[in-house]
């Protein structure tokens, strides 16, 4: 029996909607909206700075969250995650503190062309102002990166390898484990964006043994506005701060200034304690649920949409032609009908999917594609879900103007 | 939400059997209309003759079927007339779009008035008007800088 109940979903239960657009970001559930307004209620004041019990309570509530992050990628240190408002922001904390820091000009930055615009345009400004190289590797029709081919491309000058573990277009899971062997080779960091696969498969960032490791909480039931960045620590400990001002100094005069210990130098200003208490609520849930279910419903729906999409004419599915290899994300077209037309047909039907580059305009143009439509599966769909989106896909070409 | 009989005859029939989607070879003006958003790109080739008059128009390019639609549909009522008639109908087609028309205006528009309930499809409201605003765009131009005898004056 799944433990879990559609009704843990407020608005997946109030609403006449089939939510397929997980990919961009998830429902909430109750647990998690209940604990925010429980931290609100019963705890709320400015962690880290009070010295009265609110102000610890909050603080304790803030550093719990932390715990919970760390448990669950299972990170060496504590002090390895580092909170943030989402994987971009993550992302961007890697390439302004370290890549501007310690890259330099003709170091070279390998970059998956499959990657999302936050894992790519953060780099390439890196190398505008370090005059360092950018190299794309591109990456095969199912959305695989080869460790061997990727080897080829690196040398003694890579410095950075930035890749997703699970594209947000392909569903294609990497192998980073191997990726990451490779990268180390030549003494070179490979950052890895997770915000598509931390809310689908378990992660574990000693196992992968990746350097940087970014997501979103709100692409896994949490609130928006609460991230992470993992880092090992010898990494962030050489690393300068991204963000300068409160909460982030040991010691300030008018000359000098002296940063707090990790992870407090990287969040700099009042954090996001409701965020952090809201992502630890959904880590939980998570964890309640288990992987099994979590992966099994998803991986039986995404079966169950590509084989249907498989019989429909003039539908294709861009990546692997096994679910498996999609972590529930369909990117399809469909021959003479824009995206955009697309996703209206499917609203108009209560269905939810997304059009249009899913931010990563590089591929597309790799792919010759100007836009495509994802459809985008997680654990609380349902099999109405997935037959609501196949009959209304059957019927887009006619509903365009193009005979049965 | 969008109400499905958005996509009707009329609108899917402009998108796969555009009337006016071809190049005009004697055109004295050509604008290229884009929203890099959804990809949505047009260019727009009019001939407008001395008396300001559009004589023959055009347009070829790729985007949803709303963009092509719509400067289908918008070709269809310009052409023929003055410059100043196609600055008028874009702004009742504008208006149209804020909601804020009376029927006489919406009759004008002819079968373009059914892009009317677009004005709930926030999204969609810049594929309706790209052609219009491009429209709008090359009769300024003609406006400022006169209009050429011959040849399309390249930007």
């Amino acid at each position: 029996m799944d433990k879990f109940n559609i009704e843990d979903f407020t608005l997946l239960k109030q609403q006449n909607i089939h939510y397929l657009d997980n990919a961009a970001t998830t429902q909430k559930p109750n647990c998690v909206l209940e604990a925010v307004r429980e931290y609100y209620d019963k705890k709320n004041a400015n962690p880290m700075r009070g010295l009265y019990d609110l102000s610890i309570a909050a603080t304790e509530a803030y550093e719990d969250a932390r715990e919970a992050v760390s448990k669950f990628i299972n990170a060496r240190d504590v002090s390895e995650i580092i909170f943030t408002r989402n994987a971009t922001e993550s992302l961007n904390l890697v390439a302004y503190s370290y890549g501007m820091n310690f890259i330099n000009e003709g170091d070279e930055i390998i970059i998956n062309i499959s990657e999302h615009h936050s894992n790519m345009l953060p780099w390439r400004e890196v190398a505008k102002k370090t005059g360092a190289i950018i190299k794309y590797y591109e990456c095969d029709s199912d959305g695989r990166v080869d460790p061997d081919k990727l080897d080829e491309m690196m040398n003694e000058r890579t410095k950075i390898v930035a890749i997703a573990q699970v594209s947000n277009v392909f569903g294609y899971t990497q192998d980073i484990k191997e990726i990451s062997k490779r990268v180390h080779k030549y003494g070179a960091y490979i950052v890895c964006d997770g915000a598509q696969s931390v809310p689908h498969i378990p992660v574990d960032v000693q196992d992968l043994d990746v350097d940087f490791l970014a997501f979103s909480g709100h692409k896994m039931y949490a609130p928006m506005g609460i991230g992470v960045l993992y880092a090992k620590k010898e990494i962030l400990e050489k690393m300068p701060p991204f963000l300068y001002g409160g909460e982030m100094i040991e010691y300030v005069t008018k000359d000098s200034a002296t940063y707090a210990e990790l992870p407090h130098k990287f969040e700099a200003g009042t954090v996001n304690d409701g965020g952090a208490v809201g992502l630890h609520a959904a880590i939980d849930y998570m964890n309640n649920i288990g992987w099994d279910t979590l992966i099994g419903r998803e991986l039986h729906l995404t079966k169950i949409a590509m084989e249907e999409m498989a019989k429909i004419p003039n539908v294709s599915i861009i990546g692997s032609d096994k679910a498996e290899n999609h972590s529930g994300i369909i990117t399809f077209k469909i021959d003479g009908v824009h995206p955009h037309d697309i996703a209206a047909i499917f609203d108009s039907k209560n269905i939810a999917v997304r059009a249009g580059h899913h931010c990563t305009q590089p591929l597309h143009q790799h792919m010759g594609l100007m836009s495509t439509t994802r459809a985008s599966i997680t654990f609380y769909n349902n099999e109405a879900d997935i037959e609501a989106f196949i009959d209304c896909l059957k019927g887009i070409r006619e509903a365009m103007g193009y005979g049965k | 939400m969008a109400n499905n009989t958005f996509y009707n005859e009329v609108l899917t029939y402009h998108n796969m059997n555009p009337i006016h989607k071809h190049d005009i070879d004697d055109a004295n003006f050509e604008l290229e209309g884009v929203n890099p958003s959804c990809g949505d790109d047009i260019i727009l080739k009019l001939k407008i003759d001395e008396q300001g008059k559009i004589v023959n128009g055009g347009y070829t390019g790729d985007g949803c079927a709303i963009s092509q639609a719509s400067a289908d549909m918008m070709l269809d009522l310009v052409i023929g007339k003055p410059k100043e008639e196609a600055i008028r109908l874009a702004d009742i087609f504008f208006r149209m779009i804020k909601g804020n028309i009376t029927d006489e205006e919406l009759d004008e528009l002819d079968e373009a008035s059914i892009l009317q309930d677009i004005s709930h499809m926030p999204a969609r409201v810049k594929c309706a008007v790209l052609g219009w605003h491009t429209l709008e765009n090359i009769i300024k131009d003609a406006d400022e800088n006169g209009i050429p005898k011959i040849g399309i004056e390249k930007k």
